[in-house]
């Protein structure tokens, strides 16, 4: 059973002021078929978790570790930890011009998959999950998220979930921006990549809206770059009475 | 792609742009256009139209001292229909499509023993491109060519450039009315070549001209396609594609003239570039004259940087004599390789090369998707692959 375990996690960024700690020692552990539900408030280091597990260039770490079932992440390159099974559905997706979503989408699945997929099964495959998502077929030729909505940005990053069937499924905020409609497609498609229990979550949102189209088994709030309290579903509900006041108070961060 | 970014004019820095503020076509050129090599004088390197240019590479094309004594082998494949004459310098078609703009165009036109002329009938609709393949053995050669192109005509020309040598030659496309023309100008030369040429072409009316300059070789690459209109109602496309390597220099010198009402003028150039003192240089004129009411135009040029050390100089003008046009517009940006697009392909577990490949190939693909020829488009790709494969690595 795959397990991602991260340990006294310390990630800085650079800045003209020199660097600046974002995450001070974060310890999670997510299990295959597991939901964890990470919620913060703005600048609380959420989006630098996510991005940091990825591998992005621009964060440095500086302590602790990373392990996919043993294996150090951190010493990997972004391909490598995509093909290692870490998936990160971006909260904000990047244009890539002049490159097709249906090239784009084979070239990836081929490389995760380690063979070329079989054109007729994958055709047929594509072109399912894209009904499953609302998609509209037009799509497949389209450039990747050249001219794309929001919704239709994050409805492209789901598919890509289903297609590529990662071990660890990093989701950041990709709540944001939707409306009740697409939110409801988007939480379906990721509840059913949820239910063959192969993928464990972790569901980094600002916003309890999601919530409750996607149920977590566990959920961490997220304040000052490490996770402040750590509890079950009912800890999103106080969240949504009591906002997170009492996590920011006390202490400035950056 | 990156975000253009505009810097002023003298801050040429790696990998940037300039775009000139002011400018009046006329008056930044150092003599007016003449066919005599002699109304020009030598340039030094300074004047608006050279200072791009290393002159030292030029194999004394600029100063007069490059004697035409090379060989080059020319092929020409042409349908039924299609003439193909041999003439001599006193022929009447020949010079029709506009004068020598530059001492090196001027030189060519008072240097070449003997013109090509390539003739396709009124009405005729070629049902096969006419190709011209030139070789070079070495050495200086001199050349003109005219294509003349009757009213109503549909003709597909593709003239490919490979081997070695200096080659300054001029080519004029002078299309009667209602014509349709595809020109695909490939210049695929050996790493030590140099080439320099005039594309002139006089657009008659209401018909349409499209031209694809393809540059991938040679040392220095220097041409400069000119579009007049001889009606209105006229069109003109420009596409083209380069990728200079390291210490190539390739520049691509445009004007279209707007001086008749209702034409229209699309230019898109796209570049990119790797390696050490690789050099591209592009300049976009577009000149809207007081008569030519209802115009149309917008010209583009992209540059995708994939390395240190690789320079581009983009110059886009536009000088606009009435407001009674539909449209007029230019862009210029040069980005280097963007690293968030790198990230999100390598977060889908595309290696980094491979993500490289499919970032330079979209780049590109856009532009070659419109060409609208499968087997030049295919071909283009192909040629791309290759100097891919060669290089980004």
């Amino acid at each position: 059973m795959a397990t991602l375990e991260i340990n006294d996690l310390h990630v800085s960024v650079e800045t003209e002021g020199g660097p600046n700690e974002i995450l001070r020692g974060v310890d999670l552990t997510v299990k295959q078929g597991e939901t964890h539900a990470i919620m913060g408030p703005n600048g609380s280091g959420k989006s630098t978790l996510a991005y940091s597990l990825a591998g992005h260039p621009k964060y440095t770490i500086t302590g602790g570790s990373v392990k996919l079932d043993g294996e150090d992440v951190l010493e990997m390159s972004v391909d490598e930890r995509a093909r290692a099974g870490v998936f990160l559905a971006m909260q904000y997706p990047v244009e890539v011009p002049g490159v097709s979503v249906s090239n784009f989408l084979r070239t990836s699945a081929t490389a995760i998959r380690g063979e070329a997929p079989k054109l007729r099964t994958w055709v047929k495959e594509v072109k399912e999950a894209m009904e499953r998502l609302s998609i509209d077929p037009s799509f497949a030729e389209r450039n990747v998220n050249e001219g794309f909505s929001g919704g239709e940005k994050k409805r492209h990053e789901i598919l890509q979930l289903e297609l590529l069937k990662p071990k660890i499924a990093i989701l950041d905020e990709t709540d944001s921006g939707l409306d009740v409609d697409a939110l409801r497609v988007v939480s379906e498609g990721v509840n059913r990549v949820r239910e063959s229990g192969e993928v464990g979550t972790l569901l980094i949102t600002h916003y309890t809206r999601i919530l409750r189209y996607i149920k977590p088994d566990h959920v961490h709030v997220f304040a000052k770059g490490r996770i402040a309290e750590s509890g079950g579903p009912e800890l999103a509900d106080k969240l949504e009475e009591e906002g997170y006041e009492e996590y920011v108070k006390g202490g400035a961060t950056a | 792609m990156a975000e253009a970014q505009n810097i002023p004019v003298g801050s040429n820095t790696t990998g940037s742009i300039a775009v000139a503020a002011e400018s009046t076509t006329a008056t930044r050129m150092s003599a007016p256009p003449s066919f005599d090599v002699a109304d020009f004088p030598v340039p030094h390197g300074r004047e608006e139209e050279w200072r791009f240019t290393p002159l030292d590479r030029l194999k004394g094309l600029h100063d007069g001292s490059a004697q035409g004594t090379g060989a080059i082998k020319a092929e020409v494949s042409a349908p039924e229909g299609v003439t193909v004459e041999s003439v001599s310098r006193d022929d009447a078609r020949i010079g029709r499509a506009g004068k020598p703009v530059d001492r090196v165009a001027a030189q060519a036109f008072s240097s070449f023993e003997k013109a090509s002329v390539i003739s396709v009938p009124k009405d005729a609709v070629l049902s096969e491109p006419v190709r011209v393949t030139l070789h070079g053995e070495g050495g200086v050669t001199y050349g003109h060519t005219v294509f003349d192109i009757g009213a109503f005509a549909e003709a597909v020309i593709v003239i490919d450039h490979t081997g070695d040598g200096v080659r300054s030659a001029n080519v004029e496309f002078v299309l009667g009315d209602g014509a349709k023309v595809t020109v695909v100008s490939v210049q695929d030369w050996d790493d030590t070549a140099v080439h320099c040429s005039q594309h002139n072409a006089l657009v008659g009316r209401d018909a349409t001209f499209k031209s694809v300059v393809v540059t991938f070789g040679g040392d220095l690459v220097r041409l400069n396609p000119r579009v007049n209109y001889g009606g209105p109602g006229a069109e003109a496309e420009l596409y083209g594609l380069y990728f200079t390597d390291a210490g190539q220099h390739q520049e691509h010198r445009l004007l279209v003239d707007h001086d008749t009402p209702n034409c229209r003028s699309n230019v898109a150039y796209k570049g990119a570039l790797q390696g050490d003192d690789a050099h591209a240089v592009w300049i976009g004129d577009v000149l809207i004259q007081a008569p030519a009411t209802g115009t149309d135009t917008y010209e583009l040029n992209r540059n995708l940087v994939l390395t240190d050390g690789a320079r581009v100089d983009s110059v886009p003008n536009l000088e606009i004599e009435t407001g009674e046009i539909v449209g007029a517009g230019h862009a210029s940006a040069t980005g280097r390789f963007d690293d968030e697009q790198l990230f999100y392909l390598m977060a889908r577990g595309i290696p980094e090369m491979e993500a490289r490949r499919l970032v330079v190939r979209g780049f590109f693909a856009e532009l070659v998707q419109q060409i609208g020829l499968p087997d030049v488009e295919e071909r283009l790709i192909a040629r791309i692959e290759a100097e891919l494969e060669a290089s980004v690595a």
